[in-house]
């Protein structure tokens, strides 16, 4: 192809449609409207899997962060009480809409998980899951006749969350955060932190970057795949924040003259919203309003394709010369 | 359609949800915009038509910048293709434009092969993508499109009807790639003949089964627009990037004596309607369907070709590696069997090799041989000359000697006394 020349278009000066007619102004940034356009019809999918033991307010922080009952306390108040003998992957899902964008949100819930007396390998039943939605996926792409937009079910984002002890993390944590980090997007979180002191919070969160660095574990957002110095920049911004403490509610109350969620106790209302008091809109912030495609890429464009290269590298030693070799001998 | 299948799958899996606040996701559209943004777009652009029918004038107005240099030659022995990248760049907007020109198209004498050269592009690009995609370590995200997203076709301004050339041309690019029919330099045609000639052009296409690209109405926003556009197809388009003073305005025109055509007026030509639609309206959607139904199709087409088939619903990966295997099998034996009679035949070579230079080596052996013997014989006959002249020279000596002797006796003979005397004035003098 010849050598690309870069002629300078000049600037469009007003961006409205051509009714006045302006000479030097194609058009090109057009396409940015056609792709959202594109995009609202599609609608976008989002798939969050929650990790904890029983009782940290995991679905109660879903349904905090979607402003809905998107997922079912696992204790209801009938006194039912239901602690699974293994862990279940119960995956449930949801169409929410928000001016005109069309979501189709999956919550994993992973009831069971570090609940039984011997813990050990409790994070298989969670990677084979996810595993499996990579497998799900690799054999539509690899399909000849395939699907126009192939379903994502791959897990994008794991919310993992850390009891608050005040102390450091445990070796429970480490090993799944350990494992898990390699597989899939992994955001942790201080449950309940309404429990720990401005102090105590601190220096927990203190203390287990510590844990996290020392155990070589990249949580969400990862530091290699930062792409240039303005996302450097702010993702710093966040990897000093994590994890981040929140308190989930999804009742409201009267603050000030304001109706806002929060935990209404004897010495005072902590409001979920308020950043003073905890964390969760920061949570929200990045999980939702900023770095939700971000997440999205990250796992289609390197998880994804880790897993992707691994199986088609498995009993198939050569399979790397197998696909260039033949491809290459049908070109002959 | 797609909206069809959210909802389809809403109702198979998810219920509806209702939100009591607001969560922020309406920000999603603008994630995806941004990162598309600081990705920069490509668009690819095939014009297909005859040599000196305006494609690059009409390419040079539509993007509004001087792209390429000198109007190609007649002469062209076959059809070629030259394609041009270049980066254009509008408010943050990047855009990586490549043009691909169809030069010495209908130029030479037996065009029956004219449009093989095009196909054959357009599955070279394909056939990119695809080896890119089934790479086992791949980079498709930063991966840079290369595949045609749409083919201006350029119809001659005859006013009759399409060439065969283009029929024939039409149809075989028409399920690779989103044929957009053009009537070029329009300015020829005037105004009654040219709704006669579009009428013509459209109903030969469709007698022939030709499926050009049609503008997308599922989405309502521009549905409305779209199908008034597909009824004026194909565009009866003007190029030019000179400009003209009208009134008090400059505007890109073409000046005759009897008046001027105006390229961005809507009653002199359709230039406006073209740019609209392939470049404001519709050029996501050309690459869309450039991606979900052209390309799917030479996927499908080329896996099925190679041999790979989706037998049963429940073993597909195995399918394809058993695939492989075999395949690989296979070549590897043919890859053994080549070793093998390369191996041969170097032994071979080698043999004869080792022969010839054995020869090579006794014939210089015997050469050797050969030349001593003769600086042998040399030297023995030089010997022997050298001992007849000694004895020549002996005898020479002999006769020397008793040559004096005879001639010292004749002497004595005669004077015998003054020898007496020689002899004491000899012997006194010695004294």
């Amino acid at each position: 192809m010849a050598e690309p020349v870069v002629p300078e278009v000049p600037p469009a000066s007003w961006t409205e449609k051509p009714s006045v007619v302006d000479f030097s102004y194609v058009g090109i940034d057009a396409i940015l409207e056609q792709m959202r356009r594109k995009a609202m019809k599609q609608g976008f999918e989002l798939n969050i899997m929650v990790v904890g033991q029983s009782g940290l307010g995991k679905s109660t922080l879903m349904n905090t962060l979607f402003k809905s009952k998107v997922s079912r306390k696992s204790v209801m108040g009938t006194g039912e009480e239901r602690i699974p003998k293994t862990i279940e992957i119960k995956s449930v899902s949801h169409d929410i809409e928000e001016k005109g964008v069309r979501m189709k949100l999956t919550v994993i819930d992973t009831p069971g998980f570090g609940d039984q007396i011997n813990n050990e390998n409790c994070w298989q039943p969670i990677m084979k899951f996810i595993n499996d939605q990579y497998e799900q996926y690799l054999q539509e792409e690899i399909n000849i006749d395939r699907k126009k937009r192939i379903p994502d079910s791959r897990v994008h984002c794991c919310i993992y969350f850390i009891p608050p002890t005040g102390h450091s993390l445990r070796p429970l944590d480490v090993e799944f955060m350990r494992r898990l980090s390699k597989v899939v997007n992994i955001v942790p979180v201080i449950a309940k932190a309404d429990t720990l002191t401005l102090e105590e919070r601190d220096f927990f969160k203190k203390k287990i970057r510590e844990d996290l660095r020392a155990n070589g574990i990249d949580v969400y957002p990862q530091k290699e795949f930062d792409e240039d110095a303005e996302d450097r920049m702010i993702n710093e911004k966040i990897r000093e924040m994590i994890p981040f403490a929140v308190v989930g509610s999804d009742l409201e109350y009267q603050v000030n003259g304001r109706r806002l969620l929060g935990r209404k106790t004897k010495w005072g209302t902590i409001e979920v919203e308020n950043i003073a008091h905890c964390e969760f809109a920061y949570l929200r912030d990045l999980l939702i309003r900023t770095h939700m495609q971000n997440i999205k890429d990250i796992t289609s464009s390197i998880h994804y394709e880790m897993y992707r290269v691994r199986r088609l590298n498995e009993n198939n030693t050569h399979a790397n010369n197998v696909a260039d070799h033949h491809l290459t001998s049908h070109e002959m | 359609m797609a909206a069809t299948e959210i909802a389809r799958q809403a109702g198979e899996g998810a219920r509806a949800v209702p939100l009591s606040g607001h969560v922020g996701f309406d920000s999603m559209p603008d994630q995806l915009v941004n990162k598309s943004v600081s990705h920069g777009f490509c668009f690819n652009i095939l014009c297909v038509g005859e040599t000196g029918l305006g494609k690059s004038t009409l390419m040079d107005t539509l993007f509004n910048t001087k792209f390429e240099g000198d109007p190609t030659q007649h002469n062209q022995p076959g059809v070629q293709l030259k394609s041009n990248t270049y980066e254009l760049q509008e408010s943050n907007v990047r855009l990586k434009l490549t043009m691909v020109n169809t030069v010495g198209f209908g130029d030479q004498i037996n065009k029956e092969d004219s449009y093989k050269p095009i196909v054959e592009f357009i599955d070279t690009q394909f056939e990119a993508y695809l080896q890119e995609e089934l790479k086992i370590k791949r980079t498709l995200h930063s991966y840079h499109d290369t595949r045609v997203h749409a083919c201006l076709y350029f119809i001659a301004p005859t006013g009759h009807s399409l060439k065969s050339l283009d029929l024939v041309t039409m149809k075989k690019l028409d399920s690779k790639v989103n044929i957009i029919p053009i009537i070029a330099k329009s300015d020829a045609i005037s105004k009654s003949e040219l709704t006669k000639f579009k009428i013509k052009i459209t109903s030969e296409l469709v007698s022939n089964g030709v499926q050009i690209y049609q503008f997308p109405t599922d989405d309502e926003t521009v549905a409305e627009i779209n199908s008034t556009m597909n009824g004026h197809l194909p565009f009866a388009v003007v190029g030019s990037t000179e400009e003209v003073k009208i009134g008090n305005k400059m505007v890109k025109a073409r000046q005759y004596p009897w008046g001027t055509v105006q390229v961005e007026n809507e009653n002199h030509c359709d230039f406006v309607k073209l740019r609209e639609m392939l470049v404001r309206v519709n050029m996501e959607d050309l690459r869309e369907q450039t991606h979900t139904r052209h390309y799917e199709l030479y996927r499908r087409c080329k896996l099925e070709e190679m041999g790979f088939k989706d037998t049963d619903p429940d073993c597909k990966p195995f399918s394809l590696q058993e695939t492989y295997e075999a395949k690989r099998n296979e070549f590897m034996g043919e890859l053994q069997k080549k070793e093998e009679e390369m191996r041969q035949m170097f032994v071979q070579r080698v043999k004869e090799k080792e022969s010839e230079l054995k020869e090579a080596e006794k014939e210089l052996h015997e050469k050797f041989d050969r030349l001593k013997k003769l600086h042998q014989d040399e030297k023995k006959k030089l010997e022997d000359k050298r001992k007849s002249l000694d004895d020549e020279l002996n005898n020479f000596k002999q006769k020397r000697t008793a040559a004096d002797l005879l001639q010292s006796q004749a002497q004595q003979a005669g004077g015998s006394t003054t020898l007496k005397r020689d002899k004491e004035r000899k012997n006194s003098g010695f004294l």
